[in-house]
């Protein structure tokens, strides 16, 4: 008779592969959310991204009315997919504020003639500093900012039909 | 002529994602000091140390250092000219943890979440050290050649 007392690293073991491989069924997060949700913007000035929209600077976004800050550019495959919703959201009333990661002048204009232009603002991000200074780790990235440049929320990757509703929601709760 | 359609295909295969990339990039130059070392080699071994333990957010096993991601450059460029600038690695470690989380570094901290990777092996060990201390012990004590008291 072997003691059962034997059995536990056999159970063990067990109880390990059973998690392994449960894990293993589980979706990952691959997202790296920003922790700067509920913290200001800081300060920051960016050029203009293209001739027909001025830059940004933090002041922009301290004039009382909330905004969506989009962090996008003009070679990303997803933002070509959200433009039909920015527009959407642009005619619901949203302001939309562009910072373009990494782009160039032309490159920018491009984009907006083939994908229309949403922005009230473009700036220019070249070294991605404010992308990493709102703890941003792609594009395209939205943010909701309150009237007073306080980030409210970020939205992780292009912007779906489904988000639309809640974009504008969000919107109206940092009113 | 079967294997020549098979090659074909293998061929085929081979060429799709170049004609359709599947992680586009910028074509910008990358940021000044994404490649460029410090001048001051003390401060360029200390950028670098901090490199290799903070995590690239574009392709997340890789550290900032061993990464082309463009991204994973504007952030060595931060990391160089802070360090240039006179901060310390500690800081620059901290201001992306505030903005991304420990998810960002790779150097592990005791936190809430972390504690039982730290609790556990001093706790496993403590259980060894005392279960081997009592079988020493008992055999010590059941050794017919040491004297009996």
């Amino acid at each position: 008779m072997i003691k059962p007392l034997y059995f536990i690293p056999l159970a063990l073991f067990a109880f390990f592969a059973g998690l392994a491989g449960f894990m293993l069924t589980q979706e990952k997060n691959q997202f790296v959310e920003s922790q700067m949700v509920g913290k200001p913007l800081p300060e920051f000035s960016l050029r203009p991204a293209t001739e027909s929209r001025p830059g940004v600077s933090l002041a922009d976004f301290q004039d009382g009315e909330p905004k969506l800050l989009n962090v996008w550019a003009s070679w990303c495959g997803p933002c070509v997919a959200e433009a039909p919703q920015l527009e959407r959201l642009k005619q619901s009333g949203a302001d939309i504020v562009g910072v373009a990661i990494r782009d160039r002048p032309e490159a920018v204009a491009g984009f907006l003639a083939q994908h229309g232009n949403p922005y009230s603002r473009i700036g220019a991000d070249d070294l991605s500093a404010l992308q990493l200074e709102l703890g941003s780790s792609g594009v395209p990235e939205t943010f909701v900012i309150d009237g007073q440049g306080i980030i409210r929320h970020q939205h992780i990757g292009d912007i779906r039909a489904a988000d639309v509703p809640m974009l504008l929601e969000k919107l109206e709760d940092a009113r | 002529m079967k294997a020549l359609q098979l090659i074909c295909a293998l061929l085929a295969l081979l060429i799709a994602p170049l004609s359709a990339p599947i992680h586009a990039q910028s074509d910008v130059p990358p940021a000044p000091y994404a490649y460029t070392q410090l001048d001051d080699a003390a401060q360029e071994a200390e950028a670098t140390a901090l490199m290799h333990t903070l995590r690239c957010l574009k392709c997340q096993s890789q550290s900032i250092a061993d990464s082309d991601a463009p991204m994973a450059g504007d952030m060595r460029h931060q990391v160089r000219t802070r360090i240039a600038a006179g901060q310390s690695p500690d800081a620059i470690r901290a201001w992306l943890v505030e903005r991304y989380g420990d998810y960002v570094s790779y150097q592990p901290e005791v936190s809430a979440t972390t504690w039982p990777l730290f609790a556990i092996p001093a706790l496993l060990l403590a259980v060894v050290m005392m279960v081997l201390l009592r079988r020493l012990g008992r055999k010590r004590s059941d050794d017919p050649a040491s004297p009996i008291s």
